[in-house]
C-alpha cells in the first residue's frame, strides 16, 4: 500500500489493470472518461475495453449486456452522470435485472460531493448517496483514501450484484496509513472517546479527523467513525460502536436532510433502538454558484471544518454537565 | 433449432387466436401491440431463425432474443407455452397471483432475457450482449423486437450509434412499425418517416417488409441471419396495431381500448381451433 497522497480512482484502476492480465473475464466500459492508468488498460487490453462516448444511458446498458455475456463489468464516468443521467438505466437494467439474472457490474463514479470544486453544480455531486441508496440491492461504498478504494476491489471483482462506488477527484492523503480498514465489517472506528461521536464518509473523514484535533486542542474528545460502506456495513458492530455515546454527529458531503448519511442513521438508530441523539451535518440550502475553494466552498455550506468544530463545541457546551459517563467508564 | 416444417401462416393464426382468449381471460394485458407483432415472433421462433433450446432457456450457444416491446408480446405467452418453455397452464392464471405471466413480462418466465416494457433499454443491453459474444469469439445472434413508439426514447440512438461503430453484425433490430404509440399515429406526435433510410444512414443494413406476411418475415430474417458485412441489421415490419380485432385496428387510440368481452367471445367462436 502507498501511503503517500493520491488519487482513489489511480489505486483502483491499478488493481483493475493489474487483475485483468490473470482474469479474461474483466471489461472496462468508459463514457469517455479517462486518466492515465486507464491509458495503460486501453493499451494493454483493447478487447476488453470500450469507449461508448458521452453517452451514460448507454454504457449501463452495454454494461448489463457485457454482464449477462459472464464478464465482470467495470463502467466508469463521472459521478453525477454515471447515477443520475442514467438513473432508469440503473434501475431496470441492472436493480431489476441483477435479481432475476445475478450479474456482476461495478459503476465508478468519480467527482463524490465538491471534488470538481470549480466545475459548479453540474459536474459536482451531492445527490449520489441518497439516490444509489434507493436501490436497496445496490452496494454503494463511499472511501476516504486511496488505500480504502483499492481494498475495495476485492469486493468489486469476487462478489456479484451491481455495485457504486463513489470516488473522490482529488489526490488526498492516505488515512489508513498504519492499518487498513476491515472491509467486511464497512467502517472503521478511528478514535472512540467522549461523549459525541463523528460519523464520515468519503472525503468528510478528512473534514472530521481536522475537527477531532481541534476540538481535542479545546479540551474536548471525540468519537470519530469512517462509514464507507453504506449498504452492507455490520449492523452488530456499529449498534454496539454507536451505544457508546450521547451523541453522533453525521457528516457527508450531500444535502442535509435529504436521504444520506443521514437518513441512513436516523434510520438505523430508531431501528436498533439505540439511546442516542443524532446532529446532521450535510450541505445546507440548494444549489450554489458561488466560486471558491474546496475549503471556502464547505464553510459557506455548513461542511467546513471551522463551522463544524464550531456547531460540535456549541452542541458539547450546551449539553455539559448532562451527559452520561461513557460506556468505558461505567463502572 | 425449431422446426421448420410448422405451417407458419396456421400458426399465426392460432397464436392471434390464444392471445386474445389471454386478453379475454386477463383484460389488464395490452392486446393491440401483442397483435401486430405476432407474425414477427412467429417467423422468429417457429420459422428456423432462433437457435433455441425450450428445456434450456439459458442454453449458453442460444441466439439470445430481446423482447423490448415488453406490453406489446402478450402474444409470446400461447407461443413459449406451446413450445414447451413453461407448461400451458400458465396461461389459465395471467396476471394472476401465483403466476408468472404478468400484465407486462419480466425475466421470470422462461425465455425471456431481460427487464422490458420500461421502453428504449432493449437495444443498448442487446447491443452489450452483442459486443460481448463478438469479443468473446462466440457465433450467436442477438435478435432484439422493438415498437416504432419506443424509438423515441433517445438511448435507442446512442445503441444505434453504437452498433455501427462497432460492426455488431451479429446484431438484429426488429421494429414492429405499427405507426402507433399511447396517444395516436406517431407521424403527429414525432414521426419515424424514412426510418429505413435513417437506419442506414447511421451505417445499419435496413429492410423494410409487410409485417403480416409471416414468410416473407421469415426469408427476410433468415436472409438478414445469414450476412455478416460488419454492419448491425434492421428489419422495418409495416404492421397494424390490433389487427383482425374490428375497432381497434389502426385506431389511433388503439393501445388503450379494451375490446369488449362479447366482441371477444365472438371471435374466439369464430376463429375456434380447427
Amino acid at each position: 500500500m502507498h501511503a503517500k497522497p493520491r488519487a482513489m480512482r489511480d489505486a483502483l484502476l491499478e488493481q483493475i489493470h493489474r487483475e485483468m492480465a490473470s482474469d479474461s473475464s474483466i471489461f472496462f466500459v468508459s463514457a469517455d472518461f479517462g486518466s492515465p492508468v486507464l491509458d495503460r488498460i486501453r493499451a494493454d487490453h483493447p478487447t476488453k475495453f470500450v469507449n461508448v462516448g458521452i453517452a451514460e444511458q448507454n454504457l449501463i446498458n452495454v454494461s448489463a449486456g457485457l454482464a449477462l455475456e459472464g464478464y465482470k463489468v467495470f463502467a466508469y464516468a463521472i459521478a453525477p452522470f454515471i447515477t443520475m443521467r442514467c438513473f432508469e438505466q440503473i434501475r431496470v437494467s441492472l436493480a431489476l435485472l441483477s435479481e432475476v439474472r445475478p450479474m456482476n457490474v461495478n459503476l465508478i463514479g468519480v467527482g463524490a460531493g465538491y471534488s470538481y470544486v470549480v466545475s459548479g453544480p453540474t459536474h459536482q455531486c451531492y445527490e449520489d448517496i441518497t439516490l444509489m441508496r434507493a436501490l436497496p440491492n445496490f452496494q454503494v461504498m463511499s472511501p476516504a483514501d486511496h488505500i480504502t478504494a483499492e481494498l475495495l476491489f476485492g469486493r468489486c471483482v469476487g462478489e456479484l450484484g451491481p455495485k457504486y462506488l463513489r470516488l473522490d477527484a482529488q489526490v488526498l492523503p492516505a488515512i489508513y496509513t498504519d492499518a487498513a480498514p476491515n472491509i467486511a465489517d464497512g467502517f472503521h472506528v478511528h478514535r472512540q472517546e467522549g461523549a459525541i461521536c463523528m460519523i464520515a464518509t468519503g472525503y468528510m473523514l478528512h473534514t472530521a479527523v481536522t475537527v477531532a484535533e481541534r476540538l481535542q486542542a479545546n479540551g474536548v474528545r471525540i468519537g470519530l467513525i469512517d462509514l464507507f460502506d453504506l449498504a452492507r456495513f455490520s449492523t452488530e458492530k456499529l449498534r454496539e460502536e454507536l451505544s457508546r455515546y450521547e451523541t453522533v454527529v453525521s457528516m457527508e458531503e450531500g444535502f442535509a436532510g435529504r436521504g444520506g448519511l443521514d437518513a441512513l442513521l436516523y434510520n438505523f438508530i430508531s431501528h436498533n433502538a439505540i439511546d442516542v441523539k443524532l446532529l446532521n451535518i450535510g450541505v445546507e440550502g440548494s444549489y450554489r454558484f458561488e466560486l471558491g475553494t474546496r475549503a471556502e466552498l464547505h464553510e459557506q455550506v455548513g461542511i467546513g471544518p471551522e463551522v463544524v468544530t464550531r456547531r460540535i463545541l456549541d452542541l458539547f457546551k450546551s449539553s455539559q454537565g448532562t451527559f452520561k459517563t461513557i460506556k468505558g467508564d461505567r463502572s | 433449432m425449431i422446426s421448420n416444417s410448422v405451417n407458419l401462416k396456421e400458426k399465426a393464426h392460432w397464436v392471434w387466436r390464444e392471445t386474445l382468449a389471454v386478453h379475454r381471460r386477463a383484460p389488464e394485458t395490452r392486446i393491440a401491440s401483442s397483435l401486430s407483432a405476432i407474425e414477427i415472433f412467429v417467423a422468429l421462433y417457429y420459422g428456423g431463425v432462433l437457435n433455441i433450446d425450450a428445456t434450456d432457456p439459458r442454453w449458453d450457444e442460444r441466439d439470445r432474443c430481446v423482447i423490448s416491446k415488453g406490453h406489446g408480446s402478450i402474444c409470446m405467452y400461447p407461443i413459449l407455452a406451446d413450445l414447451g418453455f413453461f407448461p400451458a397452464s400458465e396461461l389459465q392464471r395471467v396476471c394472476k397471483a401465483g403466476g408468472i405471466l404478468g400484465g407486462i413480462p419480466d425475466p421470470i418466465i422462461p425465455g425471456y432475457e431481460t427487464i422490458n416494457g420500461s421502453l428504449g433499454h432493449g437495444l443498448g443491453v442487446a447491443s452489450g450482449m452483442a459486443l460481448g459474444l463478438k469479443r468473446n469469439g462466440k457465433k450467436q445472434n442477438v435478435f432484439v423486437v422493438s415498437g416504432d413508439g419506443e424509438l423515441h426514447e433517445g438511448a435507442n440512438w446512442e445503441a444505434i450509434m453504437f452498433a455501427s461503430q462497432h460492426k455488431l453484425d451479429n446484431l438484429h433490430l426488429i421494429v414492429d412499425n405499427n405507426s402507433i404509440s399511447m396517444l395516436g399515429f406517431t407521424d403527429d406526435i414525432v414521426s419515424h418517416d424514412g426510418l429505413v433510410r435513417r437506419l442506414e444512414a447511421f451505417g445499419w443494413q435496413c429492410v423494410e417488409v409487410d409485417g403480416h406476411n409471416v414468410l416473407k418475415v421469415q426469408n427476410q430474417l433468415l436472409s438478414l441471419k445469414a450476412i455478416a458485412d460488419g454492419r448491425p441489421k434492421a428489419l422495418v415490419a409495416r404492421t397494424l396495431k390490433g389487427r383482425g380485432v374490428p375497432g381497434l385496428e389502426n385506431e389511433a387510440l388503439a393501445h388503450i381500448l379494451m375490446p369488449k368481452a362479447e366482441l371477444l367471445d365472438s371471435l374466439l367462436e369464430a376463429n375456434d381451433a380447427r
